[in-house]
């Protein structure tokens, strides 16, 4: 396909060329992944090929765009809009989400546009009716935006799922993904089912630094503050400003914190995914018009929307991952000719070495990533369900469809049939519901036992299973936007009068009524309770390596600021180094319990291993661990008494032994078959009138857990669990790398907490730990309160 | 862990289990029998089909550790009137092996008023002693079920035993069961000022109507 005359037009009238992408885009034939930094006009390249194709016009439901965020669907129309007009293209453009109304829904049905902009779980949904054969009968192409943020999660793997099944629907269909700078382009087009690999013109090196504070960067915290007349001193200077956070209560904080610290008054917003989608889209306008200065945001901001005239990125806290830092560097500067102005502003000493490091890889050009494995089958298992809902299939069709889809290539017969049984039977060593089946076979074709379940199994669509949200309103409003989302379990240890950061204001907690969180305005400044959340991201391995290098190696120092050096040296003189070829591990009371940290560097997952299999020695040898927290660079165990030995403790033998009972009963486990089991369909994540049906009735998914691995230790549901947990928790390779190559234990008794464990002590995302020392505590809090009652 | 109520003295058991030692009565609530037959006949989810066997075996544990003279099912033993004829074969085997140890009294719940079981008196409550045995709490003092209670403790939730002045109420035992938060405000009306006994390896007993403290562990 070439560019035809309209379109040379349309581009000239714009004082534009097109890039030498785009016109390879077009003339692709098969599968492509483009890879191309932000601004680099991806999405036309993507629709380019659309567009031209339909200048004359189009029957039905002609191009899908699928997209990871619900606020990049409507961006995209935006953006589609002006050329469609100007070039007066016969082409209708609509967006379907979760947010559409369900009217237009049905319409959408009956009537599809020829563009429909979409969400993959609204793919799901719509694979899932009996008239989708109809409504993608005519589909020439799918274009998959940002997928490399897709391909992290299981909603890509459900993606890849629901397009293998658009290719069985529409024979000839060409895929298109688009994605922003990744480690390994190739994993990525493999992820896709085998695509062409298109690369972009990079474009200019970015203009990227550390930002110059005058107050130095705490020990310990991610919240900041201490630079905030910095970054208010970056904000005046720029045009627009982009501040990244990396969680969504370290961005309420900042926000207010940058508001207390604004004489001029600069119009400065808020913008992430626990807001309200008005509040949300009001930000997102008054950016477009450019009535704001500086947006504070998150992740929901991270993916290519593009947003009028940024010229600075600042990123707060450690950015984590360098690939994430890159992607975000492309906000800034959204003209592809131009160097990308960015400033990392850490929020304590240990980011500002990790900052140092990135600092250099994105220099070095070396980009981590990890490599995708193979899909889950608790997607499999929903994607069974719900082609079940569009009507009976024939199981080695479907198998053979599922193998076409790249997460899934090297899926087993064996596997397959395991999950058609689960679907079907539940899968149980009994038997049991040969009455009840889901699934029923007649004649060689698979149905719906009653097709009324259809009706559950939609519900139940989607790979996130996040906790649920709870909306807040403040109390009396007629009702009005909400304020915004918190989680239930952070709604259920609310008290009255309990004050919290939401939407950048203080609030007052009343009561819950229904599902609705309700409070009052307080003249309190400062909330009792910040977190309402905790998104929690890894930095990758190399970054971690890098950092105990530069840590353990004095000489290097020359690279960090002043106070971090006097900080490393006062860790050297209280306690001990993290250098290469030594495990460094510290003792030292805290409060009423017994804290002991190693800095293992081997990324957050081993340390997360490692905290299970050394709490479970710990509880053998009667020291009474409580807890633990992992991160990148070390773990930190508490308990009721000390570590003495750790040489003893990590012992590689003896933690390969305990590896084999390590699944029993702790919370990660729990928590992972959770997950598992509401994406497989055993749990239903949103009954209808569940809601109204009292507590009593419901009972958590850690019973089905203990059930099913004392009478059913084989089922399919556990088999995953366990699978997921060795790829996502275990890491148990890198634990014993760490032991090899860390041969020396170099274990101190510091007389408190130390400089580098002062960080851990702040960390979010603990894990407790059940057993003997969680009964003492228990027992000690029961005392406290009787006497409290003057009942003891 | 011994409990006074209503001039009785009873024992609770960690199992979540009331023992009466003078009349050698052991005491249980919410068997909920059949559960995951029921919801997989509705079309809901096909849950794990264990709950009966898991249940009936840790019944039959507390019974095999006293002596027991009455079993007393303090009523919803069965998760609905038609469960006690589709239980599993090996469940209902076990289940009769228990019914045939003991004197066993069924009281009625309103998950199971029309059961059958046929395996022992049923009757809607007891009197004894100017007190009630019944399903859901009445005019006190009576010992009952139905509200299934948790008790939250240092970052830890369990059933419950619950201890008021006139309202003595158990956990439920059967396996598939939730709970209902001892200090939300049904059971604060309920039971008023008195104990939470958290079930496990051991009873811990904390004060009833007092504002929780959280801790983060």
């Amino acid at each position: 396909m070439t560019l035809p005359e309209r379109f040379i037009d349309w581009f000239a009238s714009r004082g534009w060329q097109p890039h030498p992408h785009q016109l390879a885009l077009l003339a692709a034939t098969r599968d492509t992944l483009l890879i191309a930094p932000t601004g680099g006009g991806k999405t036309l390249a993507g629709f380019l090929p659309s567009l031209v194709d339909m200048a004359e016009g189009a029957e039905g439901l002609h191009t899908l765009y699928l997209s990871p965020l619900k606020a990049l669907t409507a961006d995209i129309a935006r953006n589609l809009a002006a050329p469609v007009a100007e070039m007066r293209l016969p082409i209708r453009i609509e967006d379907r989400t979760g947010d559409t109304s369900s009217a237009k829904r049905a319409r959408q049905r009956v009537d599809p546009p020829n563009i429909l902009l979409t969400t993959p779980e609204s793919l799901a949904l719509m694979t899932s009716y009996p008239e989708a054969p109809k409504i993608f009968a005519n589909l020439k192409r799918v274009v998959v935006d940002e997928i490399h943020a897709l391909a992290d999660s299981k909603r890509g793997d459900q993606t890849m799922l629901g397009i293998a099944r658009l290719k069985t629907l529409a024979p000839g269909l060409i895929v298109t993904g688009l994605s922003a700078t990744v480690s390994d382009p190739e994993a990525l087009a493999q992820f896709m089912g085998g695509a062409e690999v298109l690369r972009a013109d990079p474009g200019p090196a970015p203009d990227i630094a550390l930002l110059p504070t005058r107050a130095t960067a705490p020990w310990a915290g991610g919240n900041a503050h201490y630079a905030v007349p910095d970054v208010m001193e970056a904000v005046a200077k720029a045009r627009m400003t982009l501040i990244f956070v990396n969680t969504r209560a370290q961005a309420e904080l900042f926000f207010q914190a940058l508001w207390e610290n604004n004489p001029d008054n600069l119009p400065i917003g808020l913008h992430h995914g626990s807001l309200s989608r008005e509040a949300r889209q009001r930000v997102e306008q008054a950016m477009a018009e450019g009535a704001l200065r500086a947006v504070v945001c998150t992740g929901s901001l991270d993916l290519g929307i593009d947003w009028g005239d940024v010229d600075l990125v600042l990123q707060v806290g450690a950015p984590k991952l360098v690939t994430r830092l890159v992607q975000r560097i492309g906000r800034s500067n959204h003209r592809y000719d131009a160097p990308s102005c960015a400033r990392l502003v850490p929020a304590n000493r240990f980011e500002v070495i990790e900052s140092v490091v990135a600092l250099e890889a994105v220099a070095a050009g070396n980009l981590d990533g990890q490599p995708h494995g193979p899909g889950p089958l608790d997607v499999l298992c929903q994607h069974i369900l719900l082609t079940a809902c569009a009507g009976p299939f024939e199981a080695d069709s479907l198998f053979e469809e599922f193998r076409n889809a790249g997460p899934y290539r090297a899926l087993t017969r064996a596997e397959f049939d395991a999950c058609l049984d689960f679907c079907a039977t539940g899968g149980y060593a009994l038997k049991a519901y040969d009455r009840w089946q889901r699934l029923m076979e007649r004649k060689g074709l698979w149905y719906l036992r009653d097709p009324r379940a259809a009706k559950l199994i939609r519900m139940n669509i989607g790979t996130i299973t996040d906790p649920e949200q709870l909306n807040v309103r403040m109390a009396r409003s007629r009702g009005g936007a909400p304020l915004g989302t918190v989680e239930e379990s952070f709604a259920a240890s609310l008290e009255p009068g309990d004050t919290f950061l939401i939407g950048g204001r203080v609030v007052a907690f009343e009561r819950l009524r229904e599902m609705i969180v309700e409070v009052a305005n307080t003249p309190r400044k400062q909330p009792r309770i910040a977190v309402f959340s905790g998104v929690k991201m890894a930095s990758s391995l190399q970054v971690s390596h890098q950092v105990q290098a530069l840590i353990g190696d004095p000489s290097q120092w020359a690279k960090l600021p002043e106070d971090i050096r006097d900080w490393l040296e006062t860790q050297r003189r209280l306690s001990v180094l993290p250098r290469a070829g030594v495990l460094a591990c510290e003792t030292f009371p805290r409060g009423d319990r017994w804290h002991f940290t190693i800095y293992g560097f081997a990324g957050r997952n081993a340390h997360q291993t490692l905290g299970l299999l050394l709490t479970r020695q710990m509880e053998a040898l009667g020291l009474g661990p409580l807890g633990f927290v992992p991160t990148d660079y070390a773990l930190m165990i508490w308990s009721v008494d000390p570590v003495e030995d750790a040489a003893a403790l990590l012992n590689a033998d003896s933690l390969r032994e305990g590896l084999d009972g390590w699944l029993a009963g702790n919370s990660l486990i729990k928590r992972t078959f959770r997950s598992v089991a509401t994406i497989a369909g055993l749990m239903q994540r949103n009954l209808p009138g569940q809601r109204r049906s009292g507590k009593q009735a419901t009972f958590s998914s850690d019973i089905i857990h203990d059930t099913l691995r004392r009478h059913d230790p084989d089922h399919l549901l556990l088999r995953i669990t366990r699978d997921e947990a060795r790829r996502g928790l275990v890491d148990f390779d890198r634990i014993e790398d760490m032991l090899r190559t860390n041969p020396t234990i170099d274990h101190a008794h510091p007389p408190h907490v130390t400089p580098l464990s002062a960080p851990l002590v702040m960390e979010i995302g603990r894990v407790s730990v059940e057993g003997e020392g969680r009964e003492r505590m228990m027992a000690r809090e029961a005392e406290a309160l009787m006497r409290e009652a003057g009942l003891a | 862990m011994k409990v006074d109520f209503a001039g009785q003295q009873f024992e609770a058991r960690p199992a979540g289990t009331l023992w009466w030692p003078e009349r050698r009565w052991l005491i249980v609530a919410d068997l909920h029998l059949g559960k995951s037959a029921r919801m997989a006949a509705r079309g809901g989810s096909l849950l794990p089909p264990h709950e009966d066997q898991d249940t009936l075996l840790r019944l039959k544990a507390e019974m095999e550790a006293l002596p027991v003279a009455r079993l007393v099912s303090l009523g919803d033993a069965f998760d609905d009137a038609l469960a006690p004829e589709a239980m599993r074969a090996p469940d209902r085997a076990l289940l009769e092996d228990l019914a045939g140890r003991c004197d066993w009294t069924w009281v009625t719940g309103n998950h199971d008023h029309a059961a059958v079981p046929g395996l022992g008196e049923i009757i809607s409550e007891i009197s004894e002693k100017a007190m009630t045995l019944r399903h859901i709490a009445g005019e006190g003092p009576d010992i009952s079920g139905h509200y299934h209670p948790k008790a939250r403790l240092g970052g830890t939730t369990r059933p419950a035993f619950l201890i008021g002045r006139a309202h003595l109420v158990l956990p439920a035992f059967g396996t598939y069961t939730g709970g209902l938060d001892c200090d939300g405000p049904v059971l604060s009306a309920l039971v008023g000022p008195g104990l939470a006994l958290l079930t496990g390896q051991n009873l811990i007993a904390r004060p009833l109507g007092l504002p929780t403290k959280r801790k983060r562990a």
